[in-house]
């Protein structure tokens, strides 16, 4: 570590020309976070925890602590009970769709960083609405588009064109792309997209600046303040997540729900998701110690089933009344018994590639990163139905 | 006994359920709505917006009146909007306004409900407000042509029974309309005692669908709210207060009607 920061701008200072707005939500997420050691809880803690009827910061820091693994049972039980209480049995589907996959960012994790050499696809507006009328024939009414995070390349126009096509097919747009002004948020809404997903990837401003070398994605505020920036464009909901294992898992999902947590309380007409994505492989990125390689991190370390299960209990129990979505990174297996149990989103039919959802769309460009569960629609239809849950395809209403 | 029917917009019910239909699976939505004797079940629009899979219009049973809701809707000018589609989706005149702008306790909105509750009613709709208990916004409710008020026992699938009780009892007492208890019911022997507290009607959904048999949990609410009603019609009769009452009268100085006079 250290080297490869020489020389590079400070990634807690803005670049020029971003939007700042006004908001203390950063500090207050930064001094939870510096308060939180996970090895101060107990057995005790945790089970006072569990037992509260509402679950404040201090329950969810007991939740997220090694104390808590041995309880993982009962907060898989409690957990259950709150997700059937707020969302019933209803499961709901969704699949993403990477309509570009140029970047200028150099994120040394990531499978679209600028410096990894791999196909480079950008779809053009017939092939992304010869591809969404292939995702729609498979019955889905929810899309996630997805870009990655290239202003010229997929500007803030052509991510508009893609939303309007996407509302021809869709119920529900969704927006996953690079964090943009309150003024982008305003001109995508007004498109047709009416949510927006933005990953912190880590909540250390230490491990931020070693994994993120290059591009505007070196500014940690300008991201973190993506969600409310997205409210005040007039977005309905936003969904928060932190890269599990790119730095401490426990620190960065506490992080994660406090952050979640002091928008809620801010903006409280806005609907409040959660993703929970694992580090994971990725295609083309050199071996360790190979020429070209990223250097390891310090943190970074890898995150357990359990632990990820644990992240997702603790959302659930904590924010009982948001969304919570299982990546396509996870195995069938576990996704099936996740949903109804803290998810209530799920991924149908995905591909992390561009052009790969319509067979008439040629030279795909390659994936983010690789994806565990490859079942179509029909089959997580099946999966869902099997639990003895519902599917739903769209519970939304476009206003 | 006398003929005892609920009566909405001009429209007649044998049943005093109001049966939800969001939260478990579509393929029970029959089973239940029979077991509970069901004339009138609530759909979210939203949810019923849709067009493929598991589209909640299919499953609902022929003959039963739909009641619509605006849930999603932020304000009143939503609410309306989503109101209008209902009708376009041809889920008939009935709405059951919900305006929410909190996410976390899914808690009425009950200024902006008056509003579009207003605005419907002028656009031909049978407006059910579902409400904070407020007796000041009941009354403009009903001033604004409400067909009943639906008053949260507490929040919504919190299945913490009757937390708002005494507001409840006095929009009971005060507003003419009928007073459909929404929200907040989780068990059947809830149900039953706001029903014997007077109100017309009760709304459960959670309390249903994450019981563990949804078709006998739904008889079970039926049960309940039939006796609760007939608790009521025949009259409650005197019920102790809690430490009974005192053995020597507190009166007992009193002088007979015959003895008049200060001395």
């Amino acid at each position: 570590m250290g080297q490869t920061n020489q020389g590079k701008a400070n990634p807690m200072e803005y670049m020029e020309g971003m939007e700042r707005i006004d908001s203390d939500i950063l500090d207050k997420v930064m001094a939870a976070r510096d308060s939180y050691q996970p090895t101060r809880y107990t057995a005790q803690d945790v089970k006072k925890a569990l037992q509260a009827d509402r679950r404040g910061m201090e329950d969810f820091a007991a939740l997220l602590s090694p104390a808590a693994e041995p309880y993982l049972e009962d907060m898989a039980r409690e957990a259950q009970r709150e997700t059937r209480k707020h969302f019933g049995n209803s499961v709901y589907l969704f699949t993403p769709i990477y309509i570009s996959n140029f970047c200028e960012n150099h994120c040394v994790y990531c499978g679209f960083n600028c410096h990894n050499r791999i196909h480079r696809r950008k779809l053009g507006q017939e092939e992304i609405e010869m591809e969404m009328d292939a995702i729609a024939k498979t019955g889905l009414e929810e899309i996630l588009i997805l870009t990655g995070e290239s202003r010229q390349q997929s500007d803030v126009g052509y991510i508009g064109e893609a939303c309007k096509i996407a509302r021809k097919y869709f119920k529900m747009v969704g927006i996953e792309v690079y964090p943009m002004d309150t003024g982008g948020y305003r001109y995508l809404k007004g498109c047709g997209a009416d949510y927006v997903t933005v990953f912190q990837e880590t909540y250390s401003p230490d491990a931020y600046g070693q994994l993120h070398l290059k591009g505007q994605k070196r500014c940690f505020p300008y991201r973190f303040h993506a969600q409310e920036r997205a409210l005040l464009g007039g977005m309905r909901g936003v969904a928060f997540a932190a890269l599990l294992g790119l730095s401490d898992f426990r620190l960065d999902a506490f992080s994660t729900g406090m952050h979640a947590y002091f928008i809620q309380r801010k903006y409280p007409s806005a609907e409040i998701s959660f993703s929970c994505p694992r580090l994971c492989p990725v295609a083309g990125l050199p071996e360790e110690g190979a020429s070209g390689a990223a250097p390891k991190w310090e943190a970074m370390e890898e995150v357990a089933e359990r632990g990820l299960f644990q992240v997702m209990c603790a959302y659930r129990l904590f924010m009982p009344f948001a969304g919570i979505t299982i990546s396509t990174r996870e195995r069938a297996q576990f996704r099936n018994h996740v949903v109804g149990m803290a998810a209530t989103k799920i991924s149908a039919g995905v591909s992390t590639g561009v052009g790969k959802h319509s067979e008439k769309v040629g030279g795909q460009g390659d994936s983010q990163f690789e994806i565990a569960d490859k079942r179509n629609v029909h089959e997580i239809v099946a999966a869902i139905k099997g639990h003895g849950l519902q599917p739903v395809m769209n519970d939304y209403v476009y206003l | 006994m006398r003929e005892d029917k609920l009566v909405l917009g001009g429209q007649e019910f044998n049943s005093r359920f109001i049966l939800g239909s969001g939260k478990y699976n579509v393929e029970l939505i029959q089973a239940a709505v029979e077991q509970a004797g069901a004339e009138i079940i609530t759909l979210a629009v939203r949810r019923a917006n849709s067009g493929g899979e598991g589209n909640i219009l299919d499953y609902l049973p022929e003959g039963i009146t739909l009641l619509p809701n605006t849930s999603g809707a932020r304000n009143a000018e939503e609410a309306v909007r989503i109101a209008r589609l209902s009708r376009e989706l041809g889920c008939g005149d009935f709405v059951k306004v919900e305006v929410m702008r909190d996410f976390k306790y899914l808690l009425p909105d009950n200024q902006e409900t008056v509003k579009a509750t207003d605005l419907l009613v002028k656009e031909g709709f049978v407006v059910l407000p579902y409400m904070y208990p407020d007796l000041n916004t009941a009354r403009d409710l009903q001033r604004a042509g409400a067909a009943a008020v639906m008053p949260l026992a507490a929040p919504i699938g919190s299945n913490k029974g009757l937390a708002t009780k005494e507001f409840i009892q006095i929009l009971i007492d005060e507003i003419d309309l009928p007073i459909i208890v929404d929200a907040g019911i989780g068990r059947p022997s809830q149900a039953c005692e706001v029903m014997e507290m007077g109100a017309a009607a009760v709304m459960a959904n959670t309390g249903i669908a994450t019981a563990g048999d949804i078709p006998t949990m739904a008889s079970a609410f039926c049960k309940a709210i039939e006796a609760g009603r007939e608790a009521y019609l025949s009259g409650l009769g005197r019920v102790r207060r809690a430490g009974g009452e005192p053995s020597s009268p507190l009166t007992g100085f009193l002088r007979d009607e015959g003895e008049k006079g200060c001395l």
